[in-house]
């Protein structure tokens, strides 16, 4: 009782002086930014200085150990350069087939896995494992199974009384066959995040849906895509602009520019520019154009996703 | 009292910055070896030390000792110079390579490629070295051939000093020859007996293909180049602004490859290769042909673990030309004109001396190392240091010597690489890679548009 008697006046005279609460409220903030400061300088240093870079660098040119202002001259530069159109052909081109591919067929997946009521966290390990192999490995590998005559592809094709395919070696199929790979390589980490939101789903859902006579596919189209609907629009935009940025599969699979250029992404060229034609202006300059792409592709998506929550 | 003593800190750190900056610019190249009293030959009292790169990693134990060595017999000669080195399994990746340029983390003196000479001045990163490169410090100077030097010179100045160089041939597999019934000591020389001796190692079966080729990775265009050099063509003008290889003979390295593989069979279905691709494969005996260096056999031999007797080489088809390749050591621009005399000392002692550092053939052999291969090459023919370098090739060779006969035979002019040819090489990665995957590829429409592509990328240099 003393006790408490003693400590009341204390905090009477704490409300009573705003200058030391604000000075205590400063010490607390103090602390906090101080547990940011690590990750501040981190972004700065090696994610927001190196844009800055990026931006300044696309309007110079450097020759002879001379860097001069060149205005929008590496930007005419890339786009004369007939590689730019076919790059970003390829890289549209390559989203959408990851989109129809590495979108729904890790989904899919998940419903299957979220079905299974026994031996479902052994099935999640296989769908996860190739995520788990380096990506080189794994391109190595898909370049084995494509060789056209001992691949393991068309030996099954063969198998079964089938023309083989050319895969990486023609022009017409380098770029599908990337895309294969890609989405094998990378569809584990997809697939457990759709898991992890369908095990979400409240079971009570299914449960009436199936009262009311829905068969698999109303119960995915009503129950289970309404409800992972926020998680789909993430991944959508998540994938997006991952895909936009593919590299390292062509780059193993197929050298980079694969047959006729069949497989030259924006991201490759960028590559080039920088590192086998030494025009780090160029490189920039693409790099600014395809991070205005995506942030005007990302900020359009939120935009309408925003409109279609509304209404 | 903290704040006067905290600007007496920073006054002193400006002051020190400023005296730092005053010193480096006193330390440049360029500066000192203007004076008059200049004098290129490294005083042996002066300490310095120097560090460079490309030295034999650890997975090279032989090379490794060999390069310590060295540097002990260096240093009795020079005991004022340290050198540091940094050892490397691949003496130049093009991405770390180009971001040290940028981040001036090269050292000292460092390793480049021929092809790399524009991307290293535009950097701004070399020093001139042209004064301190004299008979007196460069002991076989006249020796090396004008050719090879004129490689790394820009406006008349001097930026480097060869390390090995090459001219390009025909590789090929004298066991796979002899298994298609094709004598090995008579290798073809033209298009047309590459195409038959193709088809008929093709016919071994067992995945025995008769001839490869690049068409990826800027290397496809890298090797069209070469083959059209061996024809008689050049990539671009002579004044360097406009393409040149939309002519007969361009057509003519295209067509070779397209008939060897969709109409004599020489070629296999398997494409897209790139650099490492046709080594292994005729390392593993599952390869007939295909255009490279010297080196190459080094690689199927100590990495691949190929039979040296197995490998052998003919000059480029049609023998008019060949591409010149090869490697150097730059001095960075920062270096002090004693860290720039060092460098040469050691380069001198180690790369451009008969009989020692990397021509001491008695001590490869020793250590089991491959030696009797046809580069470097950089001295002129009939001279000195020529001559002593055959003879001391000859005496310790563990390759067969008898194999590279038909590539020493004959002397194709030596070609250097066009300008921007990475960006050249690029577009016709895509003229190739059609005439080997596209059976329906149009020669002369792929040719019309590399002409335009190149003239793009010429037009922007």
């Amino acid at each position: 009782m003393t006790d408490i008697l003693e400590s009341r006046p204390a905090v009477a005279v704490s409300r009573g002086k705003p200058r030391a609460r604000r000075r205590g409220r400063a010490r607390r903030s103090l602390q906090g930014y101080l547990f940011l400061l690590g990750a501040v300088l981190c972004f700065a240093l090696f994610s927001w200085y190196p844009m800055v870079r990026e931006f300044i660098m696309a309007f110079q040119r450097t020759k002879r150990g001379r860097t001069t202002w060149v205005g929008w001259d590496n930007l005419h530069r890339i786009m004369a350069d007939p590689a730019f159109w076919q790059a970003w052909r390829n890289t549209v081109t390559f989203t959408v087939l990851a989109l129809i591919l590495g979108f729904a067929v890790p989904f899919f997946v998940a419903v299957l896995l979220n079905e299974f009521r026994h031996g479902q966290a052994y099935l999640r390990i296989l769908v996860f494992l190739p995520v788990m192999l380096p990506q080189v490995a794994s391109a190595l590998l898909f370049r084995y199974f494509y060789d056209p005559k001992y691949g393991l592809f068309n030996q099954i094709l063969h198998f079964f009384q089938l023309p083989g395919s050319a895969w990486l070696s023609s022009k017409d199929t380098a770029l599908l066959s990337v895309v294969i790979a890609a989405t094998w390589m990378n569809m584990g980490s997809a697939t457990l995040i759709y898991l992890a939101a369908l095990q979400g789903i409240p079971g009570e859902l299914y449960e009436a849906a199936e009262l009311d006579g829905a068969g698999l596919w109303r119960r995915i189209w009503h129950v289970t895509i309404p409800q992972t609907r926020m998680i789909l629009s993430l991944m959508l935009l998540l994938q997006v602009v991952a895909t936009m940025q593919m590299f390292t599969e062509a780059y193993m699979l197929t050298g980079g520019s694969g047959p006729q250029g069949s497989t030259l992404t924006v991201v490759y060229l960028i590559y080039n520019y920088a590192f086998n034609f030494n025009n780090f202006g160029s490189a920039a300059a693409l790099g600014v154009v395809m991070l205005l792409v995506l942030g005007a592709f990302s900020g359009v998506y939120l935009w309408l996703e925003r409109r279609v929550k509304e209404a | 009292m903290i704040r006067t003593r905290a600007a007496v800190v920073v006054l002193a750190a400006v002051a020190v910055a400023a005296a730092a900056c005053g010193g480096s610019s006193d330390k440049k190249s360029g500066d000192a070896s203007a004076s008059p009293s200049f004098n290129p030959v490294l005083d042996k009292n002066a300490k310095v030390t120097i560090s460079i790169d490309c030295a034999p990693a650890a997975n090279k134990p032989v090379e490794t000792k060999q390069w310590t060595d060295d540097i002990a017999a260096f240093h009795q000669i020079y005991p004022n110079v340290t050198i540091n080195s940094k050892p490397m399994s691949k003496c130049e990746d093009p991405a770390p390579f180009t971001a040290q340029l940028k981040g001036h983390t090269e050292t000292d003196v460092f390793y480049t490629y021929f092809t790399d000479k524009n991307q290293v001045l535009d950097s701004g990163e070399a020093a001139d070295i042209t004064k301190y490169v004299t008979p007196q410090t460069v002991t076989n100077l006249k020796d090396i051939q004008p050719a090879i030097l004129d490689i790394n010179r820009d406006n008349g100045k001097l930026y480097a000093l060869p390390r090995t160089n090459y001219t390009m041939g025909l590789v090929y597999d004298r066991a796979v020859f002899k298994k298609a019934g094709l004598n090995p000591d008579q290798p073809p020389t033209t298009w047309a007996d590459i195409a038959t001796d193709a088809a008929a190692i093709a016919k071994l079966g067992g995945g025995v293909n008769g001839y490869a080729d690049y068409s990826a990775n800027n290397v496809g265009g890298w090797h069209f180049t070469a083959e059209l050099y061996g024809l008689g063509g050049r990539m671009v003008s002579q004044d360097g602004t406009k393409a040149a290889f939309n002519t007969d003979q361009g057509k003519q390295v295209l067509q070779n490859l397209y008939d060897m593989r969709w109409k004599t069979g020489g070629i296999g279905s398997t494409q897209m290769i790139k650099w490492g691709d046709p080594q292994a494969a005729m390392a593993a005996g599952k390869l007939g042909m295909y255009i490279g260096a010297p080196d190459d056999i080094t690689y199927m031999v100590q990495t691949l673990k190929g039979k040296a007797a197995d490998f052998g080489m003919a000059p480029m088809p049609g023998g008019q030309g060949a591409l010149v390749g090869g490697d150097d050591y730059y001095f960075k621009k920062t270096d002090t004109p004693d860290q720039i005399k060092a460098g040469i000392a050691w380069i001198n002692f180690k790369l451009l001396t008969p009989g020692k550092g990397q021509f001491q053939y008695d001590r490869n052999k020793t250590g089991g190392l491959p030696v009797g291969l046809p580069e470097p090459e950089f001295f002129i023919q009939g001279s000195p240091s020529q001559k002593a370098d055959d003879a001391n090739k000859q005496a310790s060779a563990t390759l067969p010597i008898a194999n590279f006969q038909p590539f020493l035979a004959v002397s194709p002019t030596p070609v250097v690489e066009p300008p921007a040819a990475q960006e050249i090489y690029k577009v016709l990665d895509n003229a190739m890679s059609a005439v080997l995957t596209d059976k329906n590829a149009d020669i002369p429409k792929l040719l019309s548009k590399a002409e335009t592509d190149v003239n793009t990328v010429l037009a922007n240099q």
